[in-house]
């Protein structure tokens, strides 16, 4: 009996160092960021153009606001496709040899590197299809690096749905089509999305795939047509903390990160939202 | 007078056959129970007649059931217009997750009718008839989960009544239930017999001799006997059917 509690009491410190450890790091990110990054923030740098010449007197406007076209791009490119793609594989595709291919490449394609498709991105999009590096090549390369993984996690939240609501639905003389729109889909969305938006938070935070397709460290204009190229604030940031001679370049990189990640802030703040909106529904 | 006519009916998933050369004839405006020991095809047997079993892919049927006259599997290039005549009760209480109002109205909404009005009346309707409506008149628009077990099998019941079923298939409606709500449903089919044809699947002898005018007794995907519920409890014909309510009962 004692030697089995010292042994539980064991395994449990050690998940709970685990857990400490990664608290720990993530804390220690997002501290080192806000305490080095906050004094440059201000209404200036946040709208106001950037200022090649010196830094200190403009603002990363152009970055914020690329990056969030950017984002609008790849949902209207990824969330509608990923969603009726895993519509299709998960409802109405046979359970045969050439599904599983399928299913198994998605699965893939959502493990190949972003710069992989970084590369993909420039052959097809700004060379073969002539977009050139603007906005629209940027956001069908992270599109297609999005798709898969929000067709995965589509998929699992459509499995998620007893099939028992389907059986119910066919038996009330309801065809297929109908069942999907009125049963499945209501009752798979909230997971869905909550898969694609944080999809395109990480896709917002790439910066390899956007250096080859379209994003630009200064323009002195805001794109106005999807063939523009853009400022983004990730590859803003890493210019700042790699390449600028100015002196408060390191802090202004800071600075940049710290709305980066208050943007994807915003958009798991979004998730949750939709969660908690969805889920007095979903009570099975 | 019959309502569904089985014609040496066999039935597989994939290569294990489940059903195998059934022949009946389901009498219109009565209860028909169908017992037999787990795994014998007594749902599969039921899923045959509304075609649920289309839903698997792997599965094969041979033989004929007739309704009205028409070939179930050939007649029908519509299969939603048969699943509207025949409706179907599942074991576990399956409600969807949205309204009560929206439950009921579901198989109205998915057959094309959009008339508020019509569908308030319907809904209305169909939950007096099952006997439900004073329980929930004054909730129809929370959450069909907020029922009890019983509540929600006799929402379940109610959604397929709203169509106006011809006939209504139960598989175990009751096995998840309490005595109370079970009787509350036993008085609800004798109740609606007037009205439809019902076959309904049980484990339970007692329910099956309280509630059905005709049992078939099934074993290993035939049928071994089948007569007036009485006759089957108090005489039965074969000594296998013997054995199994004897078994069941002392
Ligand atoms: N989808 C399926 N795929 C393959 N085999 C199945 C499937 N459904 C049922 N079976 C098999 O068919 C046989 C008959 O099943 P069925 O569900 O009709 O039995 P049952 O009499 O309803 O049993 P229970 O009383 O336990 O509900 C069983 O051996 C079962 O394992
Ligand atoms: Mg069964």
């Amino acid at each position: 009996m004692v030697k089995e509690k010292t042994k539980e009491k064991f395994y449990f410190n050690i998940f709970r160092i685990c857990m400490l450890f990664t608290i720990f790091i993530l804390g220690f990110i997002l501290l080192y960021v806000i305490i080095n990054g906050y004094k440059v923030i201000n209404f200036r740098f946040l709208t106001t153009m950037w200022n090649h010449q010196d830094i200190t007197q403009g603002g990363i406007f152009p970055a914020i606001f690329g990056s969030i076209l950017l984002g609008i791009g790849i949902s209207i490119i990824s969330i509608p496709i990923g969603i009726c793609t895993a519509i299709y594989i998960s409802e109405y595709a046979k359970e045969n040899y050439f599904t599983n291919m399928v299913k198994i490449s998605i699965r893939n394609l959502a493990g190949v590197p972003s710069v992989v498709y970084g590369l993909f991105g420039l052959a097809f999009f700004v060379f073969l299809l002539n977009l050139g590096t603007s906005l629209i090549a940027a956001s069908l390369t992270l599109g297609c690096m999005t798709l898969p993984w929000i067709i995965t996690s589509s998929e699992e939240s459509i499995k998620s749905v007893p099939n028992s609501f389907r059986e119910a639905s066919i038996a009330l003389g309801a065809t297929k089509w109908q069942t999907i729109k009125k049963v499945v889909v209501p009752s798979s969305l909230g997971g869905m999305l909550t898969g694609s938006i944080l999809g395109i938070s990480r896709a917002v935070g790439e910066t390899a795939p956007i250096i080859m397709v379209g994003a630009t460290f200064y323009i002195s204009y805001l794109p106005t047509s999807p063939t523009d190229k853009f400022m983004a604030l990730p590859y803003h940031l890493f210019i700042l903390a790699t390449q600028h001679s100015s002196p408060d370049a390191k802090a202004y990189a800071l600075g940049t990160a710290l709305v980066l990640i208050s943007l994807t802030f915003i958009m798991n703040l979004g998730i949750f939202i939709i969660r908690y909106k969805l889920r007095k529904k979903k009570e099975w | 007078m019959v309502k569904i006519i089985i014609k040496n009916l066999k039935f597989w998933y994939g290569k294990k056959q489940v059903l195998d050369d059934i022949n009946l004839l389901i009498e219109n405006k009565k209860i028909t129970a169908l017992i037999g020991p787990s795994g014998c095809g007594k749902s599969t047997l039921l899923r045959c007649m509304n075609r649920m079993n289309d839903l698997i892919s792997s599965s094969k049927i041979e033989g004929n059931l007739i309704y009205n006259n028409k070939d179930i599997h050939k007649d029908y290039e519509d299969v939603s217009i048969l699943r509207k005549q025949i409706g179907m009760v599942f074991q576990k209480p399956n409600p969807f997750p949205m309204s009560i109002f929206e439950n009921v109205s579901y198989g109205l909404r998915a057959a094309g009718i959009k008339d508020k009005e019509i569908l308030k009346k319907i809904v209305e309707e169909s939950l007096k008839r099952a006997d439900l409506w004073d329980e929930v008149k004054d909730r129809l628009d929370s959450s069909a989960f907020s029922l009890s077990g019983g509540q929600q099998q006799r929402l379940c019941i109610t959604r397929a009544l709203a169509i106006n079923p011809d006939v209504i298939l139960l598989d175990e409606p009751c096995s998840a239930l309490d005595p109370i709500a079970t009787a509350k449903i036993e008085k609800l089919l004798i109740k609606l017999k007037d009205e439809m044809t019902i076959i309904i699947v049980t484990h339970n002898m007692h329910q099956a001799r309280r509630i059905s005018d005709k049992t078939i007794y099934m074993l290993d995907g035939k049928v071994i006997e089948y007569s007036e519920t009485k006759s089957l409890f108090v005489k039965p014909k074969n000594k296998l059917t013997k054995d199994y309510i004897n078994g069941e009962f002392g």
